[in-house]
């Protein structure tokens, strides 16, 4: 893939080369790193991420799978008991769900149940999205499924810049660890050293730092947040946005450290709002942080419904930075008179909404 | 052929194997091991007949009734037992009971009661062997109602079309639970499945432990020539209970007859009655097994009551890998 590069931009690689990156340092440092997934050395190469590999390690490294979502899980669980660092992918994480049994039972708990005698270093990528009509199955945001589970780690990758840097941690993990991609994500620029580095799966990042009100926000709402904290602040109104990073373990001592500061705060996710990673995120705000709170935190996500495929309506289904900017200006002591109609024109959403939002592209 | 101090070998092992889980039963109503427990008295020939020429390198990976393995395959005896009280030195700590062992120092890679659950794991341990050119061969024990299972079939696909080194072997004992195969199944053969995946199979009497070795030798022999997977499917028959200690022909959900044809077919009391036939034994020789079986298997239920009781605190280490 050629860089996303656009006029006045420094040169940067967009997320999917730095994932593509992170696989190609990995597998050239070390043998055990295997790429496996429906579509991986296909010509598509799984959004760029994977394409050329299977030319540069060969087949014996770089492989396309049978329709088997559950078997090749196993397969790959095997392989890893016996020494194999195996990188599964799937196109959509509805795909996974086929693979739930040998996830949740066997790859999640092989580490506890035999107490320590074996692990399973696998790092299975789950690609989450939205938009063009992709419908029920084949868009959803299933993290929370996921991060219920001890024995998994999970993570959200937003800018290139962690996402290279998480995927090669990752790898390096002995653990399982689901990498949950948002597929508007992979073309967002952003600097990208060359250089084999890592981002800890476990922290997470203040991404601008406000003093009234925190919005904590999973993966592609982060940029949405970011895009909202931009026009608040025209209004004086100062946002903390937190990329939290990780939906297992969560990392909530910056988010406490946030709030001490603001008392205030908002989480914002790409999945269904009931049993969603938000509400954990709100839980233990509230169990630890709770009289730093001056307002009772909301969430921001998506509303428990499928989504549909037409865009007439998919276009009102997904929240947006106004939605988030809304949310802040509903919390907050509104001592300045924000005229929300102004914020709201301003965070309107340029163009189609069922394609990426342009003025999301980096970089990050 | 078999030397008759092979036999006698075979003999021995299955022997430990019905001694061991015969205590268990008797030890059971104590409600000390607290855990479900599958006991394979009865098929106990396709264990020992499958591992008699596998090396310690190789791995196998068992299912629920998976004591039989576990113990053919050189399995510590005192640990197994230790994890069925949910002590300490337990083979998983306490973390897993009957239903999950593992003596990966003898290549024993894991037992688990997910039916299929360790079928792909076998697959992949045979891929991993593959990808290193490692000469080891993987084995994995499942049941008829496993065959049931989606993931054994995209197992199958998978081990067929790369070639890799693993040796299938299917317990059919006729139920899955209280279910049997002809509720389950179509009528045709669970091995004429398997052969439309492009792979060599053998079917044969699960109860004779010299047939079965002798298979499984015959199928060791193509995998370690690169011919590929392998697929052996034994008929045999659960004596007692599906999970449990005790017998339960008074359920009846068994054909009247059944279960006495089967125990008329016990695996052991062939063998026996043939080196004794053939005095390549003798009564004071079997005697003397039997005093051995008895004071090791005393002392491993003596090493797990002795052993410390875990603590929940314990527990949270290993969730993670560090």
């Amino acid at each position: 893939m050629q860089p996303d590069r656009l006029p006045g931009v420094n040169p940067s690689k967009t997320q999917a080369q730095a994932i593509h990156e992170a696989l190609d340092l990995c597998m050239s440092r070390d043998d055990n790193v295997i790429v496996v997934g429906e579509g991986v050395p296909d010509p598509k190469g799984i959004f760029g991420t994977t394409s050329g590999l299977m030319e540069k390690y060969g087949p014996n490294r770089v492989f396309d799978m049978p329709l088997s979502e559950n078997g090749m899980t196993g397969i790959c669980i095997g392989a890893s008991l016996s020494g194999m660092r195996p990188v599964m992918v799937h196109q959509r994480i509805e795909f996974a769900l086929l693979a739930m049994d040998q996830i949740i039972n066997n790859a999640a708990k092989w580490n506890y149940m035999f107490a320590g005698q074996n692990t399973v270093p696998l790092v299975i990528r789950m690609i989450i999205g939205r938009g063009w009509g992709q419908g029920p199955q084949h868009s959803q945001s299933l993290q929370s499924l996921f991060s219920h589970i001890p024995g998994l780690k999970v993570v959200m990758p937003v800018t290139a810049h962690d996402a290279k840097g998480m995927l090669i941690s990752a790898i390096e993990d002995d653990n399982p660890v689901i990498f949950i991609e948002h597929r508007w994500l992979h073309a967002v620029t952003g600097e990208v050293s060359p250089a084999y580095y890592r981002v800890p799966l476990d922290k997470a990042n203040v991404v601008r730092h406000g003093q009234h009100i925190t919005v904590a926000a999973y993966s592609y709402m982060v940029l949405e947040a970011l895009q909202a904290a931009e026009v608040l602040a025209k209004h004086d109104i100062d946002v903390e946005v937190i990329d939290m990073r990780s939906a297992r373990p969560v990392d909530i001592a910056p988010v406490l450290a946030s709030i001490k500061n603001t008392g205030n705060l908002v989480v914002a996710d790409t999945g269904h709002i009931t049993h969603g990673i938000a509400a954990e995120v709100i839980t233990q705000v509230v169990e630890q942080g709770f009289h730093d709170l001056q307002h009772p935190p909301v969430r921001i996500s998506s509303p428990d419904y499928p989504v549909p495929t037409t865009h007439y309506a998919a276009n009102d289904y997904y929240p947006e930075a106004v939605d988030i900017a809304k949310a802040v200006l509903q919390m907050i002591d509104n001592n300045v008179r924000v005229n929300e109609a102004a914020v709201v024109s301003d965070l309107q959403h340029i163009g189609a909404k069922d394609v990426p939002n342009p003025q999301f592209r980096g970089p990050f | 052929m078999n030397s008759n101090s092979h036999l006698f070998e075979l003999y021995a092992s299955m022997l430990r194997i019905r001694r061991v889980e015969e205590a268990l039963a008797d030890r059971y109503q104590e409600q000390q091991m607290r855990c479900p427990m599958h006991l394979c008295i009865g098929q106990e020939a396709i264990a020992v007949g499958v591992c008699r020429d596998l090396k310690k390198s190789d791995h196998v990976f068992g299912n629920h009734r998976a004591h039989g393995h576990y113990l053919a395959k050189g399995g510590d005896l005192n640990r197994m037992i230790a994890e069925l009280y949910g002590r300490d030195s337990g083979c998983c700590q306490g973390r897993g009971g009957s239903m999950h062992l593992i003596d990966q120092a003898v290549g024993f890679m894991g037992s688990t009661p997910i039916v299929g659950g360790t079928v792909p794991l076998a697959v992949g341990s045979a891929w991993a062997a593959s990808l290193k050119n490692t000469a080891r061969v993987t084995v994995v024990f499942f049941g008829d109602g496993c065959f049931e299972e989606g993931v054994v079939h995209e197992s199958l696909n998978f081990a067929a079309l790369n070639k890799l080194p693993v040796i299938f072997v299917c317990e059919n004992n006729g139920y899955s639970v209280y279910t049997p195969l002809n509720k389950r199944q179509p009528e045709r053969e669970i091995h004429s499945v398997v052969k439309a995946h492009g792979i060599p199979v053998f079917a044969g009497n699960g109860n004779n432990v010299v047939e079965v070795a002798d298979a499984a030798t015959a199928a060791l022999n193509e995998v370690r020539h690169g011919k590929g997977p392998q697929f052996l499917e034994f008929k045999t028959h659960r004596w007692r209970e599906h999970c449990g200690p005790d017998y339960d022909d008074e359920l009846g959900y068994r054909q009247p007859g059944e279960l006495a044809y089967w125990q008329s077919q016990c695996p052991l009391e062939q063998v026996k009655q043939s080196l004794l036939a053939s005095n390549s034994t003798s009564p004071e020789a079997l005697l003397s097994l039997e005093d051995n079986l008895s004071r090791e298997i005393q002392h491993a239920f003596e090493f797990a009551l002795n052993s410390q009781t875990p603590t929940l605190d314990s527990m949270a280490s290993t969730v993670y890998a560090a």
